[in-house]
């Protein structure tokens, strides 16, 4: 029998880790100097990495044999259960690499949560991606720090980028039915237990960045049932066009 | 090559100390490396710096017809290999840009002297990326073109061209490999696939020859690089080398090259081509080419958008500096 | 030309334990932290490293290779410091 919540738990994580690299692909050759174009594609990397492991593994829960590219490229808007976050532009580096800080922020307890799963597949892919987004939040920390405490208008840039952004993380601590059936397996995690330690990562570099916290405010959702912002059909378009166009093609 | 411009005549022989000038000759021809320290004659000094950086500059303008399509590549497997490809080739114009460097020049001047259009960069870079078969023949050809240029420049008089250069090669040695893995699938798939890559190989044919420069008999200043060994074979022997190696695997993808006077000399083993259009090669050199305009307007797009950023670190760097000497 | 250079870093990598650092080859940054990280992004993206160190350029000092005479030549001479200066007699094989 198919496990629909822990194939659907697997498609989430897949589609975060797809889209947020798809948005880091955009920088390569872009980037404002060549270390950083190359350590932003090194994340990129990373999460497709990520992306390829779920989806595969979430193809075999679902056993209708639909392979990584299947799911990654033959799906619409309303089936991508990414968090909104991920698929917000990258209007600048600030943007990009605010976006990057807060989701690793949460990314690195999780997967470190998660190498205790009851499910040795997500334990194992846990156990590697906790110390890559152990690197991806060292890497954005840091230039968060340095925008913030920069110059003024690195300041007023990262800032904007934050107060943009802020509205987007409530989505990464929902737990629905989804979540919750999982967590009571020991599979997954419930995000509310590592708000905290979020919580103190951000605090601690916003301090360090010499930016303020956002007033908790109206957080968006909508991202895990399909509910997308505008971006995602942009980001799909081209991301999909060839598996779309030549259906039979193998590549 | 990446360095085509250099097949322009340019550089003025200074005055040098006969002695010194014997005795860096006798150095080269010992095969002896030549550290950034040493004594040089001032022509050999900007004939590098020209040289590794219209290197360095090809590898980073390269990265954007191949980045053309990395929000475009049709399996999440082709994606990362695409990326992983198009950051050695920022990873190698990094390397080169250090090894400038140790002559003298900062990696801004020589960016500087890019966005400016004072610097030339590879003639390959200015054509178009039009279907996915484009991102395999340009792993094939282009990158087959420059390692059978790279190789002999690991044994390059100068030594940090020669390590950047011994670092790459080791580091492109995929990259070859993937395109033709990449046509290889398109070739099993379907008809449209095939297509595809017929057409890819059809375009980018003959920009790959012009690759190697033109030729030796309109190459006027090879003479100093090949005394120097920084070039230790002429345009025309790498060309013909490259069109050697590559007819066979073209019998082997299944597709023919565009060349209608492409044939094997039994005698020499060669394969006879025909004339590059030597005309299309000078006036995209010149800045002609179709997206010409369109890379350097990314280029400075990218690195004008990317000032506030740089200024930023620099401008943290100095207030940590700063509270460090005044605690 | 307006901006300000960002500083060149030298990177120095070991392969393996029991190796010791060797130079791989530099980046800029603005400063250490970001130095060690571009080191790492840059310079081993294929397991080439267990350990990075990066020193700003400019603190390298060199020798200037003008004094190569003074500074090296005089060690030609000192062939008995080299085993093979040695002659065993046939019976002993090795030593």
């Amino acid at each position: 029998m198919t496990d629909t919540a822990l194939f659907t738990y697997c498609m989430r994580l897949a589609d975060d880790s797809a889209i947020l690299s798809q948005r880091l692909g955009e920088w390569c050759g872009h980037a404002s100097h060549l270390e950083e174009d190359i350590a932003l594609t090194n994340i990129a990397l990373d999460l497709i990495g990520h992306a390829r492991e779920l989806y595969t593994y979430a193809g075999q829960i679902e056993g209708k044999g639909r392979d990584e590219d299947a799911l990654c490229f033959h799906r619409v808007e309303r089936e991508f259960n990414n968090l909104l976050l991920v698929e917000q532009p990258n209007d600048d580096f600030a943007y990009a690499i605010m976006r990057q800080f807060l989701f690793s922020a949460f990314m690195h307890p999780f997967w470190e949560a998660m190498m205790n799963s009851k499910d040795e597949q997500l334990a194992g892919l846990a156990a590697k991606a906790e110390k890559e987004a152990t690197y991806h939040l060292r890497h954005s920390a840091e230039w968060v720090i340095r925008l913030g405490d920069g110059t003024e208008e690195s300041h007023n840039r990262i800032n904007n980028a934050l107060e943009f952004l802020w509205m987007y993380t409530g989505e990464m601590f929902e737990c629905d039915e989804v979540v919750s059936s999982l967590v009571a397996k020991e599979v997954a995690i419930d995000p509310m237990s590592i708000k905290h330690l979020w919580d103190e990562t951000v605090n601690t570099v916003l301090v360090r960045a010499n930016l303020e916290r956002p007033t908790e405010s109206w957080m968006q959702t909508g991202g895990r049932k399909g509910e997308h912002s505008e971006h995602l059909g942009h980001i799909l378009s081209p991301m999909q066009y060839l598996q779309r166009s030549f259906p039979q093609a193998q590549w | 090559m990446y360095t085509q411009a250099l097949n322009n005549p340019a550089v003025e022989a200074g005055v040098e100390d006969e002695e010194k000038l014997a005795a860096f000759q006798a150095r080269i021809d010992r095969e002896e490396k030549i550290e950034p320290n040493d004594w040089m004659p001032a022509a050999y000094r900007k004939t590098l710096v020209r040289q590794i950086s219209q290197h360095a500059h090809s590898e980073v303008v390269g990265m954007l017809p191949e980045g053309n399509w990395v929000t475009r590549a049709p399996s999440l497997k082709r994606k990362a290999i695409l990326l992983a490809k198009i950051q050695d080739e920022g990873g190698h114009g990094l390397y080169l840009y250090s090894a400038a460097e140790t002559l003298g020049v900062s990696r801004e001047e020589l960016v500087d002297q890019l966005l400016t259009g004072k610097a030339k960069y590879s003639s390959i870079f200015n054509y178009p990326t039009l279907n996915w078969a484009d991102v395999g023949a340009v792993g094939w050809l282009v990158d087959g073109a420059a390692i059978m240029n790279q190789i002999p420049l690991c044994r390059c008089s100068f030594g940090p061209y020669s390590r950047a250069m011994i670092r790459i090669c080791k580091e492109e040695s995929f990259h070859q490999r993937q395109g033709y893995d990449l046509l290889v699938a398109m070739m099993k798939g379907t008809a449209e696939q095939q297509e595809m890559v017929q057409d890819a190989v059809n375009r980018l044919w003959w920009p790959a020859l012009m690759m190697f420069g033109p030729s030796d008999k309109d190459s006027k200043h090879s003479a100093d690089s090949m005394k120097w060994k920084i070039k230790r074979f002429t345009n025309d022997e790498l060309r013909q080398k490259f069109v050697d190696a590559t007819v066979p695997q073209a019998k082997v993808l299944g597709i023919s090259l565009p060349d209608p006077d492409l044939k094997l000399n039994e005698e020499t083993g060669h394969w006879e081509h025909g004339e590059p259009d030597w005309d299309e090669f000078y006036n995209t050199i010149k800045g002609n080419g179709i997206c010409n305009k369109q890379r350097m307007k990314d280029r400075i797009k990218a690195h004008e958008d990317g000032a506030w950023v740089r200024e930023a670190a620099q401008a943290y760097a100095a207030k940590q500096a700063a509270k460090k000497s005044a605690a | 030309m307006s901006e300000q250079a960002t500083p060149l870093w030298e990177v120095f990598i070991r392969a393996r334990n029991g190796m010791s650092h060797r130079h791989a080859g530099s980046v800029h940054a603005a400063d250490a932290e970001m130095a060690l990280q571009a080191a790492r992004d840059v310079y081993t993206r294929r397991g080439e490293g267990l350990s990075i160190w990066v020193v700003p350029s400019a603190a390298i000092i060199a020798n200037d290779p003008d004094e190569k005479g003074e500074m090296f030549e005089p060690t030609a001479s000192k062939i008995y410091r080299h085993p093979t200066f040695y002659e065993l007699p046939d019976e002993v094989a090795n030593m």
